[in-house]
């Protein structure tokens, strides 16, 4: 199952790199990693989207809390929560493909950022399924670039990461 | 040496204090540690440390023949006496020889610390002479590291890697300091203590988990305890003790556990595992409470763990790392906390109960017990005809001369496992040896951390011709610091334990596992000083023992020439369960 998890580290250097290595090294999975700092410049935060069964997400979490840096971890998914990630896709938009490109942006709700006289490139946002649904609805052949942040996280309502 | 200057590098003083170099930091933040043993090896980007070193008495410096050894000697300084380990290795090849003594030291999670050279701040990433990423290489197998960029920062890191280190599960730290830190200067303050916002190791056990658990072992009709290196590493031998004989419940211990309960007592069914006994392994699948105490269900212990699991058998499950709990085996009662506190408090909730263990069902237990254990699976084929040495009468005879008392280190293969299963330990961090990483050379350093953490101590290592090659060259170490070790060589002329998988599983076709061009271990013994011995006949093992630790202040290399055809026994296949032993009297 999917989990996206939120984890509080020193901003340190190489803390960044401890995570990725556990991951690495005990065979975890991550399919997303978006990281910055907070209002607090000296913790950083960091979203990672996995998946795995009950029982790896269990060893993932006690093993980032074993990390001498992480100073929280919290399964977003075991309560109500909103993630939003942010993709940047440049397509090919010349002749009657053109206005179908806009609309389709339009019923998105993505925004054109630069327009040449064959491409256009978008801004989206959304939950990661809504991106991929974008790049499903388009023609394959008309992709010319992706770039995605991966999913960022947060707990809806009182639910606060903090310490 | 490097001219480097820094903004805070002025001698000048500040409230009274006057400004310290990092190198000079460095010996001072030691002291205050009370760290009574340095071993390493000098180097360039560690030269102004090693400049402080000779300036300074309050602790002795080890002067190793390789790096791995000062760290796996810095780490049975620590199995030996629960003090924390130091070392001191140099940049690049430094470092990087000083890895596999880190990695052992982490699997065995053994408190330590090292400190390590690095070129400048200015020249790191500049590919400079002796550069290596150290916390890139090491990041996988510490506990945590740090690279001190400021000498501003260098007395608050050294004070967290003691902290660090020694508390919660512990591990190695490692240090990482460039050259130019350790000229630096800044007024020098070693913090009393410390508390970090990111790090706070587990604190007492959960008082319901620790009701559950005793209420099911008052409960139990066959009740098991099973103990680990945990035990022994938090000095909790005697909780444990106390406790099993409460319940009077059969106990055994790891590998890393040995000495964690007292081997002569009769409640102790020996060591489980691969090569654990027929009963303990048979108790532990058949039992209806496990105990689990600093321990962690690895695959050498329990083998499969789909062919551990049994229906309606439950497991309370006591360690200091929540990651340890529930990893390889589901467990019914996880209690979090340090193994000694929580089983004080099982102790005083036992004390204070009306309950009592079922004495009926525990009858009946030992009755099954005592069963297996009527199978003798230790028992292993005398001498006949030309009296070839059994490695096994060699270590019992090992016992018997040192009156069971000594502290064995051993390297790891066959030996290993004969020393453990033929040498019965009554105490305690009595037994040293690698049982995570199984790190071949360990046996000759762990004996010199050893012996010099208990100069008064009888040490011996027992090694076989393979192992002991790999850090042969700390014999000369030993002369330096008149470390008198016996060094038990079963010397089998193969690779044993490898040769043995061989004949198992690869239809004797014994690939690289002999040793051919072996030297001549007596004249190589006394090339650096020793004594060295050679016996070959079976009638002479009881006399030679006797003879070489009576020479109580030389090490006597002690060259056994072994059956080669003798196995370790019992043995459980590679993917098998506990249940499925290959017993000597099954071949």
């Amino acid at each position: 199952m999917r989990h996206i998890l939120s984890i509080l580290i020193e901003n340190e250097a190489g803390a960044l790199a401890r995570v990725v290595g556990l991951f690495a090294a005990r065979a975890f999975n991550i399919d997303s990693l978006s990281v910055s700092t907070t209002e607090d410049t000296t913790m950083s935060r960091m979203t990672i989207v996995t998946h795995g069964s009950d029982d790896v997400i269990e060893q993932i979490t006690k093993q980032l809390n074993k990390l001498i840096e992480v100073v929280k971890v919290v399964d977003l998914t075991d309560g109500y929560h909103i993630e939003r990630e942010l993709m940047l896709v440049k397509v090919r938009a010349a002749g009657k493909d053109r206005d179908e490109m806009k609309r389709l942006s339009d019923i998105f709700r993505g925004r054109i950022l630069d327009v040449t006289d064959k491409s256009y490139t978008i801004e989206l946002t959304g939950n990661s399924d809504k991106l991929d649904a974008f790049i499903a609805a388009i023609e394959p052949g008309t992709i010319l670039e992706t770039v995605r942040t991966g999913a960022s996280g947060i707990g809806r309502g009182e639910r606060i990461l903090k310490i | 040496m490097s001219q480097e200057t820094s903004p805070h590098g002025q001698p000048t003083l500040t409230h009274g204090q006057p400004h310290l170099t990092g190198a000079e930091i460095i010996m001072r933040c030691l002291a205050e540690e009370k760290v009574e043993f340095v071993f390493g090896y000098p180097g360039g980007a560690v030269l102004n440390i090693y400049d402080e070193i000779f300036k300074q008495d309050k602790f002795k410096h080890v002067l190793v023949r390789h790096e791995q050894a000062a760290v796996h000697a810095a780490d049975a300084y620590s199995r030996s006496s629960q003090k924390i380990g130091v070392c001191l290795v140099t940049s690049g090849p430094g470092v990087t020889n000083a890895v596999t003594g880190i990695a052992t030291a982490f699997m065995d999670s053994i408190p330590m610390v090292v400190i390590s050279g690095q070129v400048p701040t200015h020249a790191i990433g500049q590919d400079a002479f002796q550069e290596c990423d150290t916390v890139g290489i090491t990041r996988p197998c510490v506990k945590h590291n740090f690279l001190v960029k400021d000498v501003k920062d260098l007395a608050l890191t050294l004070k967290k890697a003691f902290y660090i280190a020694s508390t919660g599960r512990p591990g190695p730290v490692l240090v990482d300091i460039p050259k130019d830190v350790t000229a630096n200067k800044c007024a020098f303050e070693y913090p009393k203590e410390i508390t970090m916002r990111s790090y706070s190791p587990a604190g007492k056990g959960h008082s319901g988990q620790i009701k559950k658990a005793v209420q099911l072992l008052l409960e139990a009709k066959r009740p098991m305890i099973y103990a680990g290196g945990g035990v022994v590493l938090n000095d909790a031998s005697a909780q444990l003790t106390k406790l099993v004989r409460m319940l009077g419940a059969p106990c055994t211990n790891t590998l890393m556990g040995l000495g964690g309960f007292p081997a002569s007592d009769p409640q102790f069914l020996g060591m489980l595992g691969m090569h654990g006994t027929y009963e303990a392994n048979m108790a532990m699948q058949d039992c209806d409470v496990l105990l689990a105490v600093g321990a962690r269900f690895d695959d050498r212990v329990i083998g499969n763990p789909g062919h551990f699991f049994r229906d309606g058998r439950k497991i309370i499950h006591i360690d200091i790392d929540p990651s340890s709990i529930s990893k390889r085996v589901k467990v019914d009662v996880p209690i979090v906390g340090y193994v000694r506190d929580v089983l004080n408090e099982m102790i005083s909730l036992i004390e204070a109960s009306d309950k009592t263990p079922d004495a009926a069902a525990l009858k009946s237990w030992w009755a099954t017990v005592n069963e297996w254990q009527s199978k003798k699976c230790m028992v292993f084929k005398p001498t006949i005809g030309d009296g070839r040495i059994k490695p096994q009468a060699v270590v019992q005879a090992l016992w018997n001369v040192t009156g069971g008392d000594a502290i064995i280190t051993s390297d790891v293969g066959q030996h290993q496992m004969w020393a453990a299963q033929y040498y019965p330990f009554d105490k305690p961090r009595r037994w040293i040896n690698s049982g995570g990483l199984g790190t071949m050379g360990v046996g000759i350093p762990y004996a010199m951390g050893a012996q010099l953490a208990n100069p008064g101590a009888t040490v011996a290592c027992v090694t076989g011709e393979g192992s002991v090659q790999m850090c042969i060259q700390e014999l000369s170490t030993c002369k330096q610091y008149n470390i008198p070790m016996k060094i038990i060589n079963l010397n089998n002329r193969s690779l044993g334990m490898v040769r043995q998988w061989q004949e198992f599983f690869y239809g004797n076709r014994y690939a690289e596992s002999y040793m051919n061009a072996l030297p001549d271990f007596v004249k190589l013994a006394e090339a650096y000083g020793h004594v060295g011995m050679k016996i070959e006949k079976a009638g002479d093992v009881d006399g030679a023992l006797r003879e070489a630790f009576a020479l109580k202040d030389r090490l006597v290399f002690m060259d056994f020439i072994t059956d080669e055809t003798e196995n370790v026994f019992p043995m459980i296949p590679g993917g098998k369960g506990l249940s499925e032993m290959i017993l000597a009297e099954d071949l």
